[in-house]
């Protein structure tokens, strides 16, 4: 290993990534980009549904569950219709999500002491939407009714009813309950993917496909300068947005950092190295910049993306898309990221999730240096 | 080339296959400090390859290369160091300006700074470059390309230099600095292996050497090539050469004709007793030409002939 032929690669690909309006973008804004989008734009919270009501018995009980509905969070009170067309046709446009209808006679039967049945018509074209306000909705109606219960036993001198579990929840870890503090963390994993896997995946494939490669091996520089050559800038990229993606997360998202710095710092080098090592190999295999973009993409950023954990919950999964979930080194770096952000776990009880990164990273250097000669076909 | 001179190059029995093809077969020859050796021949004649053999970028299947006293089949890195290689396709990086194109090459090669500097403004100077410095490669003409690649190829002064087809798509000016500086390294005793699609350029090397089909067909100094041609060469001027051609194929006896820029060179053994005959071909049949006399063989007329004739086995 020769440091100054080292340096020469290292100083080419800067320059490189310097005069590519493509790359500087990639590098410069894509990080803030991305946390941004996924701090503002991607939430799973359900709040402030619009729903429309249709009060078909318009007395004061009635009006009493309606302002439960919309003193919750979860729902807001969009329009009350005045028929059951005009209830179908917000649900088919997209106006209302939940639509609510009070039957006529819903104070004489809550005075007989019920039954009453409540009506409600769900979109369910988003499942996950549909479930989560068919159970918020359900909260608010079995709150009012249990209310009135109490009431009506009140009313009547009868003791309280025994109620013999009640739960008392703590949130730990995302005390509010913000989905953003579970999704920004794992922003940082795509930032990886692309910094470390796609744009690394286009520098081998570049000089075979412009023909530079050719006269490159032809000079005394070793296979493993060029390799590590074109990765240190990509490194040092990497490292410093990790940097800057972590402190918009916690400064503007206010997003809790509970672990350390030098955590973080580990995990994030660890993974990246993993992913520099991956776009390199893809680069070596593909030849091209197009395929070497479009392999990359497939392996690196799309399984980051869905099966990470990153937005979705591994344990949802079908049980055989959980298994897969295993070979991703996205999955490990989204797990310690949520550590490390959300527990503070220390380092060394990252075990599970640094391990096998580490494996990772010991096979991929191993498939790049056999895979990159400096010879051609 | 004195007999105590060790050859700086020397190739045995190169040979490299191809799915289909045997692309080099069996290629052997010497190329000696201060010589500019010449490796001619059609597109697809084995060329490419076998430069890229030399170069230690391809691994032969069978023979023996040394360049520079190091064995570039067994050890193809330990030679990179005296050795440079400039590819058909531009090598360098569009990018990048000239002068980093320049400090990239001499970093990979171990040249000092001040050392660089000094090479690089002479060598710049002689391609007539020297104001392109700041320019990015990309926006040079092919000719200024071609030069800097050339510049970069020497900077480390090489002690053997593989060209492939270096001037391909140059324009004259160019191709005239470029052959400038490679006569200005052949007093630095550098040895010179270069392909060329020029048969003109073939005649300004030392020693030429005819590719085809993956073997050498002729090997020596363009004059003793000529002088040795067992045959002659009548040429024939004439306003239409491609029909005067056409109609010279009737002709029994003849070897071979190369198309020159104003009429024919007709490859014919014993050309000044043929002449008659042929004249009265060319009058019955109306193709108009206008003078025919016999002159020495060109390069052209030599491997055309080698080339169409179907012969093989030359000195080689």
């Amino acid at each position: 290993m020769n440091p100054n032929r080292l340096a020469a690669i290292a100083t080419k690909e800067i320059i490189h990534i310097r005069r590519d309006v493509r790359s500087l973008i990639i590098v410069v804004l894509m990080p803030a980009i991305l946390v941004l989008l996924f701090g503002y734009g991607v939430s799973l919270d359900l709040k402030h549904l619009p729903v429309y009501v249709f009060d078909r018995n318009g007395t004061q009980a009635s009006q009493d569950l309606l302002k439960r509905f919309q003193s919750s969070n979860y729902f807001r009170i969009a329009k009350v219709a005045n028929s059951y067309p005009e209830l179908a046709q917000a649900i088919d446009s997209g106006k209302a999500t939940l639509a609510i209808i009070i039957p006529h006679d819903f104070s004489e039967r809550l005075h007989d002491g019920g039954p009453v049945e409540i009506q409600a018509i769900v979109d369910a074209s988003d499942d996950n939407t549909a479930n989560l306000a068919v159970g918020y909705a359900q909260g608010v109606l079995q709150g009012y009714s249990s209310d009135l219960q109490v009431e009506w036993r009140e009313r009547r001198g009868l003791p309280r009813q025994f109620v013999p579990l009640s739960t008392e929840v703590r949130t730990w870890f995302n005390e509010d309950l913000e989905s953003s503090a579970f999704i920004v963390p794992g922003v940082l994993a795509l930032v990886m993917t692309v910094i470390g896997a796609f744009l690394t995946s286009l520098t081998v494939a570049r000089e075979w496909e412009r023909g530079t490669m050719e006269q490159l091996i032809s000079t005394p520089v070793t296979a493993l300068e060029i390799m590590l050559g074109k990765l240190l800038p990509y490194f040092v990229i990497g490292m410093v947005d990790v940097g800057l993606s972590t402190a918009l997360a916690v400064y503007w998202f206010r997003i809790p950092f509970r672990g350390t710095i030098a955590t973080l710092f580990l995990s994030s080098a660890l993974f990246l190295i993993v992913m520099l090592l991956l776009g390199f190999f893809i680069s070596v295999i593909a030849k091209t910049q197009l395929a070497a973009s479009q392999i990359a993409l497939i392996v690196t950023f799309l399984p980051a993306f869905l099966l990470s954990g990153f937005l979705f919950a591994i344990e949802q999964m079908p049980v055989f898309i959980q298994y897969v979930t295993r070979v991703l080194p996205a999955r490990y770096y989204v797990s310690a990221l949520k550590n490390i952000f959300l527990k503070g776990t220390p380092v060394e009880m990252l075990y599970a999730d640094l391990l096998p990164l580490a494996v990772f990273a010991l096979v991929l250097v191993l498939l790049a240096t056999r895979a990159f000669k400096k010879k051609l076909a | 080339m004195t007999a105590a001179v060790q050859p700086a190059l020397t190739i045995r029995g190169l040979t490299k296959s191809f799915p289909g093809i045997r692309a080099v077969d069996g290629v052997s020859c010497d190329v000696y400090p201060g010589e500019i050796f010449g490796l001619v021949g059609p597109d697809g004649a084995g060329k490419t390859t076998t430069l890229r053999m030399l170069a230690g970028v391809m691994p032969p299947d069978q023979g023996s290369a040394t360049v520079a006293g190091s064995d570039v089949v067994h050890d193809p890195e330990a030679a990179k160091h005296d050795l440079s290689y400039m590819p058909q396709r531009f090598g360098l990086y569009e990018d990048l300006t000239v002068d980093e194109n320049i400090r990239f090459y001499g970093d990979l090669f171990g040249v000092r700074a001040n050392e660089r500097r000094a090479r690089s403004a002479q060598l710049l100077e002689a391609a007539g470059m020297s104001e392109f410095r700041k320019r990015l490669a990309g926006k040079l003409s092919g000719g200024m390309k071609q030069k800097l690649g050339l510049v970069c190829a020497l900077i480390h002064h090489p002690k053997v230099i593989l060209l492939d087809e270096p001037t391909t798509g140059v324009d004259p000016v160019s191709r005239r600095d470029f052959w400038r500086i490679l006569y200005n390294l052949i007093a630095e005793g550098v040895a010179i292996l270069t392909s060329t699609a020029y048969l003109d350029e073939a005649e300004r090397c030392h020693r030429v050497a005819l590719m085809h089909e993956g073997k050498l067909l002729f090997l020596d100094t363009p004059a003793k090539l000529k002088s040795g041609f067992a045959k002659g060469v009548l040429a024939i001027l004439s306003s239409d050469a491609r029909r005067m051609k056409e109609e010279l194929k009737r002709v029994e006896g003849i070897s071979s004709l190369v198309l020159t820029g104003d009429g024919v060179h007709v490859v014919i053994e014993d050309p000044v007793r043929r002449i008659p005959q042929i004249k009265a071909q060319l009058v019955s049949a109306q193709v108009p030409f206008s003078e025919m006399r016999q002159v020495v063989p060109t390069i052209e007329d030599l491997f055309v002939d080698a080339v169409t004739s179907g012969r093989s086995g030359g000195q080689g």
